[in-house]
């Protein structure tokens, strides 16, 4: 595999050693390889994308060449000499700026005390405020950032605390700008005005790692594509070479009929009729939709759309303020999740960490959960802890947990066995409509594909699943009905053959007439 | 989670390692302080004293119990030393009130006495967990406002003057009573101690006190009424209180308003020594009765070897904070072992 690392154009630096050279590098974490002997190689003013799904490493990588995480072995040398980046305040003195994903902005500071956090100038050993405000106003000046220097940080916008946080990275002169899915909240607007920002830094001879899903920003600002999988370096082309079916596939290792099963729908009676809701946090207006036994219905739109909104609703996480949620021919509004659970409906959340598990509890525990009541797991008004066990041991096997241990804390197990862990919590007790919010989020291949089977055999057994997704693979692939959401409402529907990516990109920025 | 231990394929710095990940630090430091105060002084080790220790720990191993059940759920209750107050001397005034109106009526008045106080020291925890439940009032404030609360009617019903009057048969069974040479309160905590097992090992609501503690938000995805077993948590931490300060009342023979001080930190010690995550969500039963031993054989044991009581509290702070060092330390070290 280092053949197509060191065989892939070397983007115009003839003689120069490349600005990041990585070469054979692993991080290990317990139980999990994150990054397993991979090489990366970023030229001064070109734009590298890390290409790969969650979980493939990229996170790890950046962190690493950030100067957060330490390697477990291998080597990154920087213009020709090895280093090591012991501290993010190192890399960035070595001229290695990160805007990572999450935040690291206090939200009680302003925007310059957060712009110069760690780094204030100082006179006499105070700090020295006019100069902080002078040079606050220079970097937003040059960026073109619309920020005041005085403004709390959390009063800002998540595009703006976005914009600060670029910022941040450009109050030093960067040699080396790393970019982990910048545009994930900004408008097209301000996203334009990054691209032509990062044009700007290239000139300049910086090199840009940049990590993105979208096909279009990839077309757009990107040089060379690096791919990775599962920790493993995949392949580095050039981004005029790219395509989606190429990416998808080095994604993946597969080709895309092997990735999605074919689903045998046979739709039956109605389960989930929404009519006309709105929630109270504005997010979900006037939105209908139904889901019938025996099919896989799609629910897609931008971050934001509120198609995940729509799903807690009918989970009774949000209020609903008007219109109507039938589930299985009763009026189902307003009630909460204990309610619907009783009533066969079971909804995943996205963010397994922050809502699905309870980390430092045992596989065992957190499967039987929400099913403590019901047998096997109650006997006369006690734990059946027996019952339990054997229960969670066969869904456990049935999901194949790996390391098949039960008592194992569920903090210690990979992110796709997390996944695995909380799709089985859905599959304890007969449920009939499974309401799925970004089931495959990151999780390694080899568990995507599982769960997609799975899915296959609940519909085909005869369960409605809605499936909330930000992946258009997995609703092209995998729905035979989707619904697009746009600002809160449906902005169109599509069934069948008809569901493309024309079709459903079509929808995703405007309300065309339904 | 624990990986079978290889005896002879590495030192004995990692075959210890491994008892220290598995076991925690507790009994590392009861074997230390057992050696310790065996040393210093030659009464340590008697049978005689070591029944003593078990009386003198139930006390704080009951409302250490109680404490666990406020630490699982991710909270902490500080009120419990003034509840003990509160509860001792309401039970104290009723027994003494009852008493004196009908001299005939001791076992009425006593078992009245008990009632009322511990339904006191309860009530309390009915207020912490309607504050901490359902108006979300952070655990150290509610508890710090009701332990306010307890301590300042306390001394009001008593202007601050002990009680007396109790009946003596209420001292004489429940705080000097002995039967088969083993003290009553030693029966009553080892009843409690089942009560608190068959809680959290084998009911609904213990298994959701742990859950709601390691993650609110998937307990609530889970359909569980987190409202409702968090308030029972502060309910039954309070319920162990009081029971343990109408106990330790029957020890006394009086209704003091200015016991109970160091209950609070005592038995948030017990539990986080005994391995109990401050972050809720983990802790052993177990480890946290041995928590509280091993607070108790401390303390008998600078008794015994003449250290003053002053110094004894700041024995306590430097054992507390250790405690946690030391399980930071494991946390590291459990890491390391998984690589």
């Amino acid at each position: 595999m280092n053949e197509a690392a060191t065989g892939c154009p070397d983007a115009g630096t003839s003689g120069h050693p490349p600005l990041i050279k990585v070469e054979r590098l692993s991080k290990r974490f317990p139980g999990v390889i994150a990054l397993d002997q991979v090489d990366f190689e970023l030229n001064a003013g070109e734009v590298h994308v890390l290409f790969g799904e969650n979980g493939a490493g990229k996170s790890t990588l950046i962190q690493i060449l950030a100067g957060a995480l330490q390697p477990t072995e291998g080597t990154v040398s920087l213009r020709g000499e090895a280093v090591v980046l012991e501290s993010v305040h190192q890399a960035r003195a070595l001229g290695i700026s990160t805007v990572f994903q999450e935040f690291s902005l206090v939200p009680t500071l302003t925007v310059e005390e957060n712009l110069f956090l760690g780094a204030e100038s100082t006179r006499h050993g105070l700090i020295d405020k006019a100069t902080l405000r002078r040079r606050a106003r220079e970097v937003l000046d040059r960026l073109g950032f619309p920020l005041k220097p005085q403004q709390l940080v959390q009063y800002l916008s998540r595009a703006e605390q976005q914009m600060l946080e670029i910022a941040k990275a450009f109050r030093t002169e960067p040699s080396v700008l790393i970019l982990d899915e910048p545009t994930a909240s900004l408008t097209d607007r301000e996203a334009d005005q990054l691209f032509s920002l990062i044009e700007q830094i290239k000139r300049r001879d910086v090199g840009v790692i940049y990590i993105t899903h979208r096909m279009n920003e990839i077309r757009r600002v990107g040089d060379r594509i690096t791919v990775l999988r599962d920790g493993r370096y995949v392949a580095t082309i050039p981004a005029a070479e790219a395509n989606e079916e190429r990416l998808l596939q080095l994604m993946t290792g597969r080709v895309i009929s092997q990735v999605f099963p074919k689903i045998a729908f046979r739709p039956g009676e109605t389960l989930l009729e929404v009519e006309n809701m709105s929630t109270q946090s504005g997010s979900v207006l006037e939105l209908s939709l139904q889901v019938r036994a025996g099919e896989v219905v799609g629910l897609a739109g931008l971050v934001g759309c509120g198609k995940s909104a729509a799903g807690r609703a009918c989970f009774g996480l949000e209020s609903v303020t008007a219109g109507r949620i039938q589930f299985n021919g009763h009026d189902v509004t307003g009630l909460g999740p204990r309610a619907m659970l009783d009533r066969g409906l079971f909804y995943l959340p996205p963010d397994r960490r922050a809502e699905g598990l309870v980390m430092p509890r045992s596989v065992r525990e957190n499967m039987a959960l929400p099913w403590l009541e019901f047998a096997p797991f109650s006997r006369w008004g006690l734990l059946d802890r027996h019952g339990e066990r054997a229960a969670a041991q066969e869904l456990a096997r049935r999901v194949n947990l790996q390391p098949l241990n039960i008592e194992r804390d569920v903090e210690h197990f990979s992110g796709g066995n997390q996944q695995k862990v909380l799709l089985a919590k859905a599959l304890c007790q007969p449920i009939k409509l499974f309401i799925l919010d970004e089931p495959t989020v990151g999780v390694d291949v080899g568990t995507r594909v599982a769960i997609y089977e799975l899915i296959g055999r609940l519909c085909e057994a005869g369960s409605g699943v809605l499936l909330i997704s930000s992946d258009l693979p997995e609703i092209l692939h995998l729905t035979n009905r989707t619904y697009i959401m746009y600002r809160g409402r449906v902005s169109g529907q599509v069934g069948g053959a008809a569901i493309t990516q024309d079709a459903v990109l079509g929808y995703f920025f405007e309300r065309r007439a339904a | 989670m624990t990986e079978p231990i290889r005896i002879g394929s590495r030192g004995l710095g990692f075959r210890s390692q491994q008892l220290f990940v598995q076991l925690g630090v507790l009994p590392f430091l009861l074997v230390v302080a057992m050696m310790v105060f065996a040393s210093l002084s030659g009464n340590f080790l008697t049978g005689q004293n070591l029944l003593n220790v078990a009386r003198q720990t139930t006390y704080l191993a009951i409302v250490a119990m109680g404490q666990m059940l406020a630490l699982l759920t991710g909270g902490f209750d500080l009120s419990v030393g003034k509840n003990v107050a509160l509860t001792s001397v309401v039970g104290a005034m009723i027994m003494s009130n009852v008493v004196r109106g009908h001299p005939d009526a001791v076992g009425f008045a006593v078992a009245l006495g008990m009632l009322g106080g511990v339904a006191a020291g309860t009530f309390v925890g009915v207020i912490n967990g309607i504050g901490i439940a359902v108006f979300e009032v952070p655990p150290f404030m509610m508890t710090l406002g009701t332990a306010s609360i307890c301590f300042g009617l306390a001394l009001t019903m008593t202007s601050g003057v002990p009680v007396y009057g109790m009946p003596d048969l209420f001292g004489n069974i429940f705080g000097f009573g002995r039967l088969l040479n083993v003290p009553t309160p030693v029966y009553v905590l080892a009843a409690l101690i089942v009560v608190m097992y068959v809680l959290l090992a084998w009911t609904r609501m213990g298994r959701y006190f742990y859950a709601l503690g390691g993650n609110l938000r998937a307990s609530i995805l889970s359909g569980i009424s987190t409202r409702f077993y968090l308030f029972m948590a502060y309910v039954l931490t309070a319920l162990f209180t009081a029971i343990a300060g109408i106990m330790l009342t029957a020890r006394l023979e009086t209704g003091e308003a200015n016991i109970g001080a160091s209950l609070p930190l005592d038995s948030i010690a017990a539990c986080v020594i005994g391995g109990v995550s401050l972050r809720g969500g983990t802790g052993r039963l177990s480890s946290v009765v041995f928590g509280a031993i091993f607070i108790g054989l401390i303390q008998n044991g600078m008794d015994l070897a003449h250290i003053q009581s002053y110094l004894q509290e700041v024995v306590i702070g430097v054992l507390l904070i250790l405690a946690v060092v030391a399980d930071q330390l494991r946390q590291r070290v459990l890491l390391r072992l998984k690589d």
